[in-house]
């Protein structure tokens, strides 16, 4: 029998086979920055601090982090209360803790209120192979429906970085996913500017237009680069905030295009998919969706690129579903 | 059908040398997988071979059994002793074990329900003792003689579920209700993170019938689980101090981390200094 993949410790990657560039830690690293000139930000988790890549603010401001022990829905109190005195909280667990358990606390004591909490969310979708009870596939979902969320599902280490600092100057609250440890570089940090609330076209194509978000971005252009070599023109619209929603750039895209697609690491409803398929009912668009994403069912425990794999989030199975399409 | 096993006067050599079996399959499991929880399984192994091969009324033939002992795992990231211990007493074949954490494979890192002999989904800590209380009390509207067997770790003790559960269980009355506490001083972030002492003193303040043991210790495992039998009309609690590693000097000795740090290489010498420790150990 031919070696099987097993399941990674928490906490561990699996090696990246492409040549992409990669950052470790860009939402600590980050954080760290943005804290020098900003002493009303503070550091929170909940016994996840090694595993969501916060011991970089940790080390460089011990008296402004906060470990609460594994208690995510008085992390998410705290972090409240923290907000009441003028601090600005970033709170880390994973993403299944933060909105199952917490959620009542996320959308009375920060969302009701209006708090200036920042909630950041490790292991998004199907990027750790522990099975139902780690993989955050509902999240996005569950959160958008929050009034005055900010929901950000970023795609990469500059969007990370980007975006820790930007959600700073919004005063409100943010649920932001978080990819960890070493984290791929696919947007050009010269060259790409986050803003919270816009989506960003970053890659024209007339065939196939791929609305995609957080990591399924990389998979996207992977997938319409390998495309365009068999002479497929497919685009590429990045939407890295889920709420507030840019409508009119999915509505301009799609107009732009004859199919289209919508890609994200999360159940294909209640998150992307059906945002774009409300904003294109909503504007009259009349255009036929596929969207990428997760069943309607848990899935099983296991290495993460077989699941990846299994599940039609690789950039391989993006590529033939879409030549699948026309 | 085994019943009543317990009324037997327990056989600490052979409970002992179980213990040891669930070591030597722990080790396996995490070489072949890398690593794995082997930490955590090894401060546990003790524990798990004094409820399969001794205080359970359960029969490995019969999973289903209506009026089994329940054990709850609720740390579903033990899964590699609960694995060891359930191939031990032959509800899943030996040879199954080599599968762990594999695509594919029913013995996960984190346990899930539909693997014979594993009640609950463990994993999303804190669930164990609340689902306990409910068995527990609806096997006492049955009039089951079953009993429920909550593990919880010192870490779960950090999340509210659990002093929801434990007042609830003081409050019902459950005295057919066990919470086995271990206590191993680690979580996620190393050395565990908040203060929980003194733990003893919380569950009985909580309403709990309480002991603490050292939970590498076969007689005082026993001792306790004897005195948890009581009809005292209290839910009991067994806090139990166990340590990392335990039966692999090195690895009782490596830095307290949630993943011991094991290198590839390392696997040939910790088995062999296992054997020789085992053989130091009566059973
Ligand atoms: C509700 C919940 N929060 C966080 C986690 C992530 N997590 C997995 S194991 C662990 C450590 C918990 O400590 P303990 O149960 O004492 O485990 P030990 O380090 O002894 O294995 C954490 C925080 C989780 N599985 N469930």
């Amino acid at each position: 029998m031919a070696e099987q993949a097993r399941t990674l410790a928490m906490g561990q990657d699996e090696a990246r086979q492409d040549a992409r560039g990669i950052v470790e830690a860009p939402f600590g690293r980050a954080l760290v920055d943005l804290a020098r000139s900003r002493p009303e930000i503070v550091g929170l988790t909940a016994d996840l601090g090694k595993y969501t890549d916060i011991l970089p603010f940790r080390d460089a401001f011990p008296d402004r982090f906060f470990n609460v022990g594994m208690a995510e829905q008085n992390l998410v109190a705290v972090a409240a209360g923290l907000a009441r005195t003028g601090k600005i909280p970033y709170a880390t667990t994973y993403g299944v803790f933060a909105t199952r358990r917490a959620y009542d606390f996320i959308a009375i004591a920060c969302a009701h209120s209006a708090l200036d909490v920042k909630i950041i969310a490790g292991l998004p979708g199907l990027t750790t192979g522990y099975g139902g009870t780690h993989q955050a596939i509902e999240d996005l979902a569950l959160m958008r429906m929050i009034p005055g969320l900010v929901v950000i599902d970023p795609c990469d280490a500059t969007e990370i970085a980007q975006a820790t600092a930007a959600i700073a100057d919004h005063p409100g609250p943010v649920y932001m996913r978080l990819l960890r440890g070493n984290v791929p570089v696919v947007l050009d940090p010269a060259a790409y500017r986050f803003e919270i609330g816009k989506a960003k076209v970053l890659r024209e194509g007339r065939d196939v237009g791929v609305v995609s978000t957080g990591l399924m971005t990389e998979r996207a252009l992977d997938a319409a680069a390998a495309l365009a070599g068999r002479g497929l023109s497919v685009g590429v619209l990045h939407v890295s905030t889920l709420k507030p929603f840019d409508a009119e750039a999915v509505a301009g895209f799609a107009a732009s295009v004859d199919r289209l697609v919508s890609a994200e690491n999360h159940v294909a409803g209640g998150g992307l998919g059906s945002l774009v398929a409300e904003c294109l009912f909503d504007r009259g668009i009349a255009k036929k969706l596929h969207r990428i994403g997760l069943p309607d069912r848990f899935i099983e425990c296991g290495s993460v690129p077989h699941l990846q794999a299994r599940f039609g989030l690789t950039s391989q199975r993006v590529a033939e579903t879409i030549a699948g399409l026309v | 059908m085994r019943d009543n096993l317990y009324a037997d006067t327990p056989d600490l050599q052979a409970l002992r040398m179980r213990a040891k079996n669930l070591r030597r399959h722990i080790l396996a499991m995490a070489r072949g997988q890398g690593q794995g929880y082997v930490g955590q399984g090894l401060g546990i192994a003790d524990l798990l071979a004094a409820l399969y091969f001794h205080e359970l009324r359960h029969d490995p033939q019969n999973v289903g059994w209506p009026d089994r002992d329940r054990f709850l795992l609720s740390t579903g990231h033990y899964s590699i002793a609960l694995w060891a211990a359930l191939a031990e007493c032959g509800v899943i074949p030996l040879s199954e074990l080599s599968t762990y954490g594999a695509d594919g494979s029913r013995l996960d890192m984190s346990t899930l329900d539909t693997t014979p002999g594993v009640e609950i989904i463990g994993g999303s800590l804190g669930h164990g003792l609340g689902q306990g209380i409910g068995m527990a009390l609806g096997l006492r509207l049955d009039g089951s003689p079953a009993r429920v067997f909550v593990e919880l770790s010192d870490g779960e003790m950090q999340e509210g579920a659990t002093w929801e559960a434990a007042m609830a269980g003081a409050h019902f009355g459950l005295d057919n209700l066990v919470a086995l506490i271990d206590c191993n001083g680690i979580q996620a972030d190393g050395a565990v993170v908040l203060d929980m002492e003194p733990v003893a003193e919380k569950w009985r303040a909580f309403g709990w019938q309480t002991a603490e043991i050292d939970g590498n210790d076969m007689a005082a495992i026993v001792a306790a689980l004897r005195e948890a039998r009581e009809g005292s009309g209290k839910p009991k609690a067994i806090v139990l101090r166990t340590l990392p590693g335990k039966g692999v000097p090195t690895l009782e000795r490596r830095e307290k981390a949630h993943f011991v740090r094991v290198d590839p290489g390392e696997w040939d010498a910790l088995v062999a200094e296992f054997e020789r420790t085992a053989e130091t150990i009566d059973g």
